[in-house]
């Protein structure tokens, strides 16, 4: 079944050179306030690497078109970079065919179609979603509206101190009645790393679909659609080095032949007359209007470029930091990390006491380190620690123990700011 | 960019002992305000007498910017009338958002703002009490307010 992945992420392991890494990107040698940036905010949307940007340049140069439309060669070159790119993004995530990998704006797009398309149609008054309680907001509000348009109920499986999920009340919770399972496979504003897989076959025993949000897990994991066994799967490619305004959603074929459309419009028909509407094939079905073509390229050579480096290259180094990174941390006096779970991934949220992340936001942003400050877009993350609002530290493949220091020494002199 | 332009040891004060802190009992004026962008939430509670703010308090969570703001603020106006609130808020809004904008004398301690409009995306937390206390002076009774 599982299709043969014979990518260059193969290739024998080598030292990771992280200052070899760094001179990919092109913005990593920008200074901000007179200081070398050291940005640590990748969790939000990570930098481009040159081979990204002249990907992209190549196409807007060559080879843009509309796809699917003209016979003429530009058309038809535009087209294969598109759907080369959907064929890049299934070997990625290990779909069985690029009929389930639908190219979206986004995760938040991905999610919101399936609770539009296979919520609203499926689910009844009576029936329940299932989400966790460290959902980012685009995990939480589609249900939300999903469950208010049909009278299902929204259910949260709560989480510890330490930001795990309670796995047995998770258990617990799981019942006939649960038709649809949404979680995140990394939490953005604690790093927590879910045991997706175990949720998942836990899910499919009570005959659930399960919806899992993986922007924060893709570009720090190799990620295997059929060996996790989910029925979607949404990432960006915005935090896998690529550009913004793009994203995919992996469907199950069985499921998204099914499901009604999303939205309607050019590309997603056959045939329209004003009495009937025929749907194309999948996967473009779900792709109505001109998609971004450009973007689309631009993913697929982040993809090279992440493979090329080897994910559990990137993944140890990620790794290495955060273990420094959250040892230093944990001296400065006053300062607390929200978010101690044992399985997690490069990412330190974390408050200071005396002084309000949006200040310290600024104080390292005078030092020239970018860091996340606010709600991380999980509110109900924040109540359940009681804050408002955290500083958020966050790794990628580019950064160094040296940056790691450059933000010890920033949050030092945010201290002494507000002594 | 001077960052002790921003951070003056009039808002670490006020930041650290916030004046006119706390609720008003009933009857008192009352309205929220919310910055979606950094979760600060402030109540501004006000009594007037007449045309005059007779007192006046806040509460909430924040940071140093909004909450040296907002103790700045009811000290500034404990007192005046609403056209006299009114034109105090047009000058502080000036010295917020306006490069070239010179701090009048009679804005006193408020000058200590004017830092802020070197770093734009803090404007809103100084602004956000004011326009929760526009918002209480205006509406009256349990209104929200958003800076964005």
């Amino acid at each position: 079944m599982a299709a043969v992945n014979p990518l260059p992420s193969a290739t024998p392991a080598r030292p990771y050179d992280v200052e070899r890494v760094r001179r990919d990107f092109p913005i990593l040698s920008r200074t901000v306030h007179d200081h070398p940036l050291v940005f640590l905010d990748s969790a939000a949307s990570s930098q481009r690497p040159l081979s990204v940007i002249r990907a992209v340049e190549q196409y807007e140069k060559t080879t843009h078109a509309n796809v699917h439309r003209g016979v003429y060669t530009l058309s038809q070159d535009a087209t294969a970079a598109y759907e080369g790119a959907r064929d890049r993004v299934r070997r990625f995530i290990n779909a069985s065919s690029t009929k389930e990998i639908l190219f979206t704006r986004g995760t938040t797009e991905g999610i919101n179609l399936v609770a539009q398309s296979y919520g609203r149609s499926r689910l009844k008054a009576g029936d329940e979603v299932l989400i966790t309680a460290l959902e980012h907001h685009a995990n939480i509000v589609p249900w939300q509206m999903a469950c208010e348009q049909t009278g299902a109920t929204l259910k949260v499986a709560p989480i510890n101190r330490k930001g795990e999920l309670i796995f047995e009340e998770y258990l617990k919770l799981l019942s006939p009645r649960t038709k649809i399972v949404a979680a995140a496979h990394v939490s953005n504003a604690l790093g927590t790393i879910l045991p997706v897989k175990e949720m998942i076959a836990a899910a499919k025993q009570v005959g659930a679909i399960v919806v899992i949000d993986g922007a924060q897990a893709v570009p720090h994991s190799k990620v295997d659609v059929q060996a996790l066994g989910c029925d979607f799967y949404a990432f960006s490619a915005h935090k896998l080095y690529g550009p913004t305004g793009e994203g995919v959603l992996y469907g199950r074929e069985q499921l998204l032949k099914d499901m009604p459309p999303w939205q309607g419009g050019g590309d997603m028909i056959l045939t329209v007359t004003f009495e009937k509407t025929t749907y194309n094939e999948l996967p473009w079905k779900f792709e109505a209007g001109t998609p971004n073509i450009s973007g689309a390229v631009g993913m697929a050579a982040a993809i090279d470029y992440l493979e090329n480096l080897g994910i559990e290259s990137v993944a140890a180094h990620e790794h290495h930091l955060l273990e420094v990174a959250t040892a230093e941390l944990q001296k400065i006096p006053g300062l607390t990390i929200i978010g101690t779970a044992a399985n997690k991934a490069a990412v330190i949220s974390f408050t200071l006491e005396g002084v309000h992340p949006h200040d310290l936001g600024t104080i390292l942003d005078s030092e020239g380190v970018a860091v996340r400050t606010g709600h991380h877009c999980a509110m109900p993350v924040m109540d359940f620690f009681n804050i408002p609002a955290t500083a958020r530290a966050s790794f990628a493949c580019y950064n160094t123990l040296d940056e790691v220091k450059r933000l010890v020494a920033a949050l030092q002199k945010a201290r002494e700011v507000f002594g | 960019m001077e960052l002790k332009d921003l951070y003056r040891d009039v808002i670490l004060d006020h930041n650290r002992k916030p004046r006119n802190f706390g609720r008003l009992e009933a009857p008192a004026l009352h309205a929220d305000g919310h910055n979606p962008l950094c979760g600060d939430r402030l109540t501004v509670f006000l009594r007037l007498e007449g045309d005059r703010i007779e007192d006046i308090r806040f509460e909430g969570k924040g940071c140093a910017i909004s909450t040296a703001s907002a103790s700045l603020m009811t000290e500034a106006v404990k007192g005046k009338d609403r056209a006299a609130i009114g034109t105090l808020f047009e000058k502080v809004h000036a010295l917020l958002t306006e490069q070239d904008a010179v701090a009048s004398s009679d804005l006193g301690k408020l000058a200590a703002l004017s830092g802020v409009r070197e770093f734009p995306a803090r404007v809103k937390c100084a602004s956000l009490c004011w326009h929760t206390l526009n918002a209480a002076l205006e509406r009256g009774d349990a209104v929200t307010v958003s800076t964005e």
